[in-house]
């Protein structure tokens, strides 16, 4: 074989720390390699057509480049010699930049280990032979797991380009937290005229199949061909039946249900639909709090209901769908503020959170719209919000800042005045984040235009005094303790992971960070691509995101898998696992250890059976080349003589 | 220092001062970003002329005479209150018990009462083994020249026996001074001198 050998000086990336004329000029003493060459930035257009003119002017059959991770260029390699008529798989990459330059200084090391590592690649590059994909058919229908305000837009955008959908909520309703919001920054805008019609369209469109009250059981296959298990949790109502018309639940009996809409401010039936404007507008029996299932004698609700629609018998159920892509928009949750003992660990009835209080201010909230405070319903005067609970509190583990909480408090604030022109508004913060269109004239506005009383600082501990509470803060700026006397305390609870976030990322194949926020492959570059293909995210699951932010995102994943289907087929990756008939021994060990069922038996004329790979569910992993007793079944690109030779050259 | 309207950050940040705060501590400093939670839970913020979270800013800028002339390290109760909220997880009150060791040894204690108040009660432990409170009292009383005060105390504290007339008697009342002996030696010995024995190889208490 001719090899040539491509050393990238990365800039000073790595020529900083990395001789790479003397790697480049020892390359030429291995074995088959008949030319050698460093380049300032060898991923360039030049860069790469000198490459190209290597390969034509020396008859190369196999190119490594030394450089940086393959996750970084591989691809663009792989184009390139390509181009120049070689097979893609003719090629190896040696990782010089992070596994050498980035993280050493001895420069002499350095070198060494570059041409250790080269040498590696050469060795392997040897053992190469050209491989080739074959196509698979895409089915060209989308998956979006979680009905906020994220997956609705992704949804909308891809059914109005002809696609089909299937949308999977866990919840009973659609719409997220935007659903339970009052109005929005920075324009006020009232959230549910803003977010209603789309959630009925979501309902009204003939290509959205809309599974609420639903989760995902299992996912398998591939970018292009995943199936999909989904469980239909009971809801004891039939809902093809069920028409919304509300009887069941101004019969039934059970009023001390929790109300999850209103954030446990009001109280809900047993039986209900947590709110008016309900997508899809259907009954569902809370089984914790129904008389009847917990065998009481009742059954009011199925008396009254007009069609029949209850059914105490309801069991879950399993469906199945077939999709091409998946967007994950599952969104996010929020911090317990009960961890905060001089808060009054949630045992204060008028300390609440965030969330709650846009319930408070919402005209079809538990009070109708009107500001009263939960103890005792009174109008308060004095309100104190408090920013950064449960966020940038390395203390209870969440050192990361929220991202919408500056914002939505100044909202509060400055709805609040509009609700109680009277009323004051205190606002604790430790710093104001607002770096969005418009934001930063928002918070100005509050404290201009509405008077809220902005504090830098952070408050020690809350304590009651009467029938208000004492708020006892700094003023930082002016070196002083502070101290407020309030009826009514909003916490701004930090945004944390959804619950099962994790669980669902291991359905996926997906990973997560620390806090189970989903990666994204790439911060800037891919943004809404996983690095496992066809899985896109939107939304708050990867991050803390406000509203904005939110909808672009699905409408970015949206354009992803739109660009996917704007193809009828995709090419199969050739590097899986291949069986060699000849010394193949039957015993059928690699297909017990494929965690993918990848494997099962063929048979041949005799009735002999052997090993056979599905190339299309392999992923690769190698445990069954491992495994194989006789090394029948191999790895293509990268089989046992191709590691070996590296190891040999380690070794060497 | 003065407080200024104008503080030339290049001329008066001690970046030893940082450092020795943060080796004695076992805290970072710059990791406090402020929050004022620490001056918002303390008891004392309003006797204190630094509140504790500008002394934590204090520290960061390598400000050592304002810090260490400071009354609040001595005005600190050590109750910990601070370190209890810090939500960056500094030990706060640890600071504070640290910049007052290095306030001691600067010789910079801006509380003279309070040196005083720390001198006599640990020669009290020395020459009697424990603390004898009527005996630490007015030694205490008259070097801070006020004789009297809390002396109408003293008959109430007897009668339910807090006070005694006399020092208790501990046992092995000299290895207690000899501990003094052997930290003094300690101090010696960073000048250079042979490091002393360890204190149990010398002592069996
Ligand atoms: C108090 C408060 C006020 C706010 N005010 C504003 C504002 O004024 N303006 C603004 O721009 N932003 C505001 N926000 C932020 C806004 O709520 C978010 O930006 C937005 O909701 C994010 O949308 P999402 O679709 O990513 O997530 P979500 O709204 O959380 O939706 C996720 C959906 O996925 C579902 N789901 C989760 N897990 C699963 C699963 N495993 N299977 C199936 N379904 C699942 C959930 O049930 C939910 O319906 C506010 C937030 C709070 C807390
Ligand atoms: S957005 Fe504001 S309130 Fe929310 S965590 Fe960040 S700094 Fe704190
Ligand atoms: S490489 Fe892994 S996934 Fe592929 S057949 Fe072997 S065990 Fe299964
Ligand atoms: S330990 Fe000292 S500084 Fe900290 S809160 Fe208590 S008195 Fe204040
Ligand atoms: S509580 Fe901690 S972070 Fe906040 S000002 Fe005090 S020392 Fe700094």
């Amino acid at each position: 074989m001719r090899i040539g050998v491509f050393v990238c000086n990365c800039g000073t990336n790595i020529a900083g720390t990395v001789d790479t004329k003397r790697v480049a000029s020892e390359a030429l003493s291995f074995a088959d390699v008949v030319y050698a060459t460093n380049y300032m930035y060898t991923c360039s257009e030049p860069g790469q057509q000198e490459i190209q003119r290597a390969i034509g002017e020396h008859g190369l059959q196999g190119v490594v480049v030394a450089a940086c991770s393959p996750r970084m260029h591989e691809p663009t390699f792989r184009r390139a010699v390509e181009k120049a008529g070689l097979n893609r798989y003719m090629f190896e990459m040696a990782n010089i930049r992070e596994h050498v330059s980035w993280i050493g200084n001895d420069r002499e090391a350095n070198t060494q280990k570059a041409i250790d590592l080269v040498r590696m690649a050469v060795a392997k590059l040897r053992f190469n032979n050209p491989l080739f994909s074959s196509k698979m058919p895409v089915n060209k229908r989308l998956l979006v797991i979680g009905g906020g305000v994220a997956g609705i837009q992704a949804a909308l955008d891809c059914a109005d380009g002809g696609m089909d959908v299937v949308m999977v909520e866990r919840k009973q309703y659609i719409g997220g937290k935007m659903a339970k919001l009052d109005k929005t920054f920075p324009t006020i805008d009232c959230s549910s005229c803003i977010l209603g019609p789309k959630m009925v369209d979501v309902s009204q469109k003939e290509n959205i199949t809309l599974y609420a009250a639903s989760e995902i059981e299992s996912i398998s296959g591939y970018i292009g061909n995943f199936t999909v298990q989904i469980r239909k949790k009971a809801t004891y109502v039939n809902w093809e039946a069920c028409t919304g018309c509300g009887l069941c639940t101004e019969k039934c009996p059970s009023k001390k249900a929790a109300d999850y809409f209103n954030e446990g401010l009001g109280a809900a039936r047993a039986i209900n639909i947590p709110f008016p404007q309900a997508i899809p507008k259907k009954a569902a029996i809370d089984a914790q709090f129904c008389r009847q299932l917990n065998g009481k004698k009742c059954g009011v609700c199925a008396k009254v209901c007009p069609v029949q629609a209850v059914d105490f018998e309801m069991k879950d159920s399993i469906v199945t769908e077939q999709v091409g892509a998946i967007i994950v928009a599952t969104g996010y949750d929020l911090f317990d503020h009960s961890a905060y003992g001089e808060y009054g660990a949630g045992r204060y009835p008028d300390v609440i959170s965030g969330i709650q209080y846009e319930r408070i201010l919402s005209a079809s909230g538990p009070y109708g719209g009107h500001i009263r405070r939960p103890s005792d319903g009174k109008e308060p005067k004095d309100i104190v919000f408090i920013s950064c609970v449960g966020s940038r509190d390395a203390s209870v583990g969440r050192p990361y800042c929220s991202g919408i909480c500056c914002m939505y408090i100044a909202k509060q604030a400055i709805l609040t005045r509009d609700h109680l022109p009277e009323s004051n508004s205190y606002v604790f913060y430790m710093d104001i984040r607002s770096p969005g269109k418009n934001y930063d004239e928002f918070v100005r506005r509050a404290q201009e235009e509405y008077g809220v009383q902005y504090i830098r600082g952070r408050v020690g501990k809350i304590y009651p005094r009467g029938d208000r509470m004492v708020v006892q803060g700094a003023d930082t700026l002016l070196g002083v303790q502070v101290e407020v006397e309030a009826d009514l305390v909003v916490l701004a609870t930090g945004v944390e992971s959804s619950a099962g976030a994790g669980e669902l990322a291991e359905k996926l194949r997906i990973s997560y960070d620390q806090y189970g926020f989903y990666m994204e492959s790439h911060p800037k570059l891919r943004p809404v691509e996983t690095n496992t293909a066809g899985v896109y995210l939107a939304g708050a699951c990867q991050g803390p995101k406000d509203i904005p932010s939110s909808v672009a995102q699905g409408s970015a994943a949206a354009s992803k898998v739109q660009s996917l289907f704007a193809h009828d087929t995709i090419e199969t990756n050739p590097q899986v696992a291949l069986v060699n008939e000849r010394t193949c021994i039957s015993c059928g060990k690699c297909i017990q250890v494929c965690p993918f069922g990848a494997i099962q038996w063929k048979e041949l004329r005799g009735g002999i059976k052997k090993a056979e790979v599905l190339p299309t569910v392999c992923q690769g992993c190698g445990v069954c080349n491992a495994t194989c007793p006789p090394k029948a079944i191999q790895l293509q690109h990268a089989t046992d003589n191709q590691i070996l030779a590296e190891v040999n050259e380690l070794c060497a | 220092m003065e407080r200024t309207n104008t503080l030339s950050i290049q001329q008066s940040r001690d970046n030893d001062f940082i450092r020795e705060v943060e080796e004695a501590s076992g805290q970072t400093v710059s990791k406090c970003y402020q929050c004022g939670n620490c001056m918002a839970s303390c008891v004392y913020t309003f006797a204190y002329d630094y509140p504790v979270t500008q002394i934590m800013r204090l520290t960061q800028l390598g400000q050592r005479d304002t810090v260490l002339g400071s009354s609040s390290i001595w005005l600190c109760a050590n109750c910990q209150a601070c370190t209890t909220r810090c939500p960056q997880n500094i030990d706060v009150a640890q600071v504070m018990e640290t910049l007052r060791v290095m306030s001691r040894k600067a010789n910079t204690v801006s509380q003279r009462d309070i040196r005083v108040f720390y001198d006599e009660f640990l020669r009290s432990v020395k020459t009697f083994g424990r603390v004898f409170e009527t005996g630490l009292l007015p030694v205490y009383n008259l070097r801070t020249k006020r004789p009297f005060t809390d002396f109408d105390l003293a008959p109430r504290l007897m009668w339910k026996g807090k006070l005694s007339f006399l020092p208790a008697r501990i046992k092995k009342r000299k290895k207690i001074a000899q501990i003094f002996e052997v930290i003094k030696r300690d101090r010696f010995s960073k000048d250079g001198k042979a490091r002393p024995e360890p204190l149990s190889s010398q002592t069996d208490i």
